[in-house]
């Protein structure tokens, strides 16, 4: 497991940052990194706020169940398209069963159970790689 | 540790959210509430969202328990001033709100409780409900 995805061969990472998922400023920082960076890729404002918000769940995951890991924000280009690929990675407990947790409504935390399955609603791309007792990693890209 | 200020308006209670939540916030923000509504019997209470960026899961959930204590305390929550880019996505997200009722801007929403503690009163027979027209 953890090994990138492949196929990418055409596609051109323009920049790319990493940002440390330690605490709830960390997660407003996401936020905030994300933004920039989806406005630099000339999202819309809809578009902006979709993967901003996708953000925001998946860094909370994160940091609630993964004991915290980092984002790499990745703004890509395609022939004819421009992109953000954020790619969360923790080496928390991992999730033994991933059909259960992508279900809407489930949550092992007392949360809403939207945040796995909503940003896979909100991204254009979603893949999820996780190991019990190694960690999980979440990419998500959405395209302009 | 800041706290959200929460203003009196008639029979409501007034919350605008200014800033980007985090969790201590939101958990003091429903305490407040709570007291403030049983310390002045308020029957609503504003939320204004309108500067919000984003409303993820996290602030959907804190918003679906006010209203909830809210409700039992006898007072409606409205929240009011959600910006179009969020409803979209919001609707993506899956959350349904449910148990909140929206409005586009504070006076539309001051203009629902009104209408439910007048209903109220029609109920009760402390009014009637003709028109003063
Ligand atoms: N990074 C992670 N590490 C371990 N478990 C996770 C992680 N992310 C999600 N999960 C599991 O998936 C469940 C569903 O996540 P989510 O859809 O975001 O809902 P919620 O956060 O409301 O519980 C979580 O309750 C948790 O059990
Ligand atoms: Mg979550």
């Amino acid at each position: 497991m953890l090994t990138r995805s492949i196929g990418e061969i055409s596609m051109t990472v323009l920049t790319s940052n990493t940002i440390e998922i330690r605490s709830g400023d960390d997660v407003v920082r996401v936020r905030q990194e994300v933004r920039s960076r989806a406005v630099e890729s000339g999202f819309s404002l809809v578009d902006q706020t979709k993967i901003v918000t996708a953000a925001s769940e998946i860094a909370r995951n994160t940091l609630d169940y993964g004991e915290g890991g980092t984002l790499l924000i990745e703004r890509l280009e395609e022939v004819g398209r421009r992109g953000v690929r954020l790619t969360f990675e923790d080496q928390g407990p991992g999730i033994s069963d991933i059909e259960r947790a992508l279900t809407d409504g489930y949550t092992s935390g007392g949360g809403l159970g939207l945040g796995l399955g909503g940003a896979k609603r909100l991204a254009n791309e979603f893949h999820i790689q996780s190991q019990p007792g190694k960690g999980t990693r979440v990419t998500i890209i959405r395209w302009k | 540790m800041d706290r959200i200020p929460i203003l009196k308006l008639g029979d409501a209670l007034l919350v605008t959210i200014q800033v980007d939540m985090h969790d201590r916030l939101a958990m003091a923000l429903e305490e407040d509430l709570t007291a403030k509504i049983a310390a002045t019997h308020a029957r609503g209470v504003l939320i204004d969202i309108s500067a919000l960026e984003i409303v993820d899961s996290f602030i959907g959930r804190m918003l679906d328990n006010i209203a909830a204590v809210s409700r039992v305390l006898d007072a409606e929550t409205v929240v009011v001033g959600m910006r179009p880019a969020v409803a979209i996505t919001l609707v993506e997200l899956g959350l349904s709100l449910a148990g909140v009722k929206t409005a586009l801007n504070v006076e539309r929403g001051m203009t629902l409780i009104e209408d439910r503690i007048h209903a109220d009163a029609v109920d009760r027979g402390d009014l009637d409900d003709r028109p003063d027209e």
